[in-house]
């Protein structure tokens, strides 16, 4: 009998080899490479600006003009060409859904667009669509539905022809805990039952903690490629949150006195970022006269800090959850 | 034992070797007929299921006609001596429809500039469909929905003395639906280069309104203006016009321009192929940041 042959030596799901994106005189991507291997879920990481959701148009076809390479599954694709987009479920951070037709009859235009024999089309929704918990709201206008149920129907929409890789920007943008735990409970468990690849581009790090895998853009580069675990573990220790009204002169200070490196970030916090974080407090307290200081507090480093540690650039525009 | 290695073969092979990627001409083919398909089935399918547009569609137009039409019987007259020559509100009547199917297309359109950031026509974008085939079914459903306006129009043609019985339905058909696709097109070039509803307008009441104003729609080509006469002529959308006209009342039709009906649509067709372009040509560009 013949061996079966492992199927260890196939090639990534996906794999971007040094693409370049020009906007202008400014150049938006710098020769960005990376793999996504099948059933892996890739996080893009990045604030606004950094380029994840140049790199996102780009490959839903929305910017021509990019160099570059695209392979999937070892085949080489025009990065955003037809060939792609065909195999490729794309999520937007925006909706496209028509919010004047049912959830039912967008899957099926959907379907219809790739192909999909309707009655499989017709199968198939009912099967999404009773999956993602919509089965007795089906029929009703989108329009009429929640934002957090309109997302899951968007994922229902982008997954209808059995796409070989899921492509997301930001997709869970103004969802609440609730809405949020839905939508990535859903998309885990394509993954586990059909081996269903992910690249999300996200700002959010509780969505990036979900990912197997980072890859940190950073002013349309890459700079680093790896697990959220290894990511966080760059900052070793604690990061010690200083709240005051005159952050700079503490940061100052900060330098002055203790010799630490500390990091302006919001309005009124500096960070400190150390390895015995308990020990520095109290030096921290008794260095500043009684009411100069609003608050010191201590916590883990998040992925939020590791970013800010590797770029110097906070993730999110608007204050992290710092409590957390 | 030969049958299950095969069998065994048979099985690898998948995981091994996944499915080709790239399309065969025939399925791009058929892929971009889905696109027109789809795009043009959820015109037609929203502009049913709201009443309120129906209404509208029906209701414009003949205030318009009405009103423009007995505001201007008195001082306008077509043809031998008074009495003789044709009423204003006949005269008009072929202008109306025209303007129907052009504002139709005006407002079909203008949903494409929202659709595109946050509608569906992102997915539309975003599938496997060609930009050829996203222009033809958007201009598609866009000149169906105007050409059922038109229709319900037209069911008033007794009361501005055309019989239906005497309507050539195939001409007067064939100009609506070139016209039709050739303001659709231009509308789509239109949002897509602007991209914002603002210049939209701005650049429809300046270009498109003045198309229909100078079409023959509201009066005849004068005999003694030159130069209105000439930008008359060269305006692609005089010979939609005339054409309805045409169909409506005859090979001499009071208003139609000297010729035939066949020049008329052959200008319509060339009208409507190079808006076509024009859409397919916007559309490869980038969205501005």
């Amino acid at each position: 009998m013949r061996e079966v042959r492992a199927p260890a030596a196939a090639p990534p799901r996906l794999s971007l080899t040094g693409l370049f994106f020009r906007r202008g005189a400014r150049q938006v991507l710098r020769e960005v490479t990376l793999d996504v291997s099948a059933g892996e879920i890739l996080g893009l990481l990045g604030p606004n600006g950094a380029g994840k959701s140049t790199l996102f148009a780009i490959l839903a076809g929305l910017l021509p003009g990019a160099t570059g390479s695209l392979c999937l599954d070892g085949q080489p694709l025009e990065p955003g060409g037809r060939a792609f987009r065909a195999a490729a479920g794309i999520v937007f951070q925006s909706s496209c859904l028509d919010a004047k037709l049912s959830a039912r009859e967008n899957l099926r235009l959907s379907a219809a667009l790739h192909l999909v024999p309707r009655r499989v089309a017709r199968e198939r929704s009912a099967l999404l669509l009773s999956g993602a918990g919509l089965a007795h709201r089906a029929r009703e206008p989108v329009e009429q539905l929640s934002g957090g149920l309109r997302r899951r129907v968007e994922l229902c929409r982008a997954l209808v022809h059995e796409p070989s890789i899921l492509v997301m920007d930001e997709p869970t943008t103004g969802l609440d805990a609730a809405s949020f735990h839905a939508f990535w409970a859903e998309v885990e468990t394509r993954r586990r039952e059909q081996g269903l690849t992910v690249i999300v581009a996200t700002h959010r790090p509780e969505e990036a903690e979900r990912c197997d895998r980072l890859v940190v853009l950073s002013e349309g580069a890459v700079v680093a490629n790896e697990t959220p675990a290894a990511l966080r573990a760059r900052i070793r220790g604690d990061v010690v949150v200083i709240e005051a009204d005159r952050p700079s002169e503490v940061a100052e200070v900060v330098g002055r006195r203790l010799g630490l490196k500390a990091t302006l970030v919001e309005e009124n916090a500096v960070h400190v970022d150390h390895e015995a974080g308990h020990e520095l407090v109290p030096r921290i307290v008794e260095a500043f006269p009684a009411g100069r200081l609003r608050a010191v507090s201590i916590r883990r480093p998040t992925l939020a800090d590791a970013y800010l540690a590797l770029t110097g650039d906070p993730l999110e525009t608007e204050p992290p959850g710092a409590a957390a | 034992m030969r049958a299950p290695d095969a069998v065994l073969a048979g099985l690898a092979r998948p995981a091994a070797e996944p499915a080709s990627h790239r399309l065969s001409r025939l399925r791009s083919f058929n892929l971009d007929l889905a696109t027109v398909r789809v795009l043009w089935w959820r015109d037609l399918v929203r502009f049913f299921r709201q009443p309120s547009r129906l209404v509208g569609a029906l209701g414009q137009p003949i205030i318009f006609w009405l009103v423009i039409g007995s505001g201007m019987s008195g001082t306008f007259h077509y043809g031998a001596g008074a009495g003789t020559g044709t009423g204003y509100l006949a005269f008009f009547y072929p202008g109306v429809v025209v303007m129907v199917v052009l504002f139709a297309a005006i407002f079909t359109t203008l949903s494409v500039i929202e659709d595109r950031h946050r509608g569906f026509l992102q997915s539309v974008l975003a599938g496997p469909g060609s930009r050829l085939a996203v222009v033809l079914g958007k201009a598609l459903g866009s000149a169906s929905v105007a050409l059922s306006q038109a229709a319900l129009f037209l069911a008033l043609a007794p009361a501005a003395g055309f019989r239906f019985r005497a309507v050539s339905w195939p001409l007067l058909g064939a100009a609506l639906l070139l016209v039709a696709l050739a303001l659709a097109a231009i509308g789509f070039a239109v949002a897509w280069a602007v991209d914002s509803p603002q210049g939209y307008h701005a650049i429809q009441m300046t270009l498109l309104v003045p198309l229909w104003v100078l079409s023959g729609a509201m009066f005849p080509v004068p005999s003694d203006r030159p130069g209105l006469a000439l930008l008359m002529r060269l305006d692609p959308v005089s010979y939609a016009v005339s054409a309805v006209r045409r169909a409506l009342a005859g090979p001499g039709a009071p208003g139609a321009l000297p010729g035939s009906a066949g020049r008329d649509l052959l200008v319509s067709t060339t009208f409507a192929a190079f808006a076509l372009l024009l859409a397919v040509l916007a559309s490869r560009r980038a969205p501005r940041p």
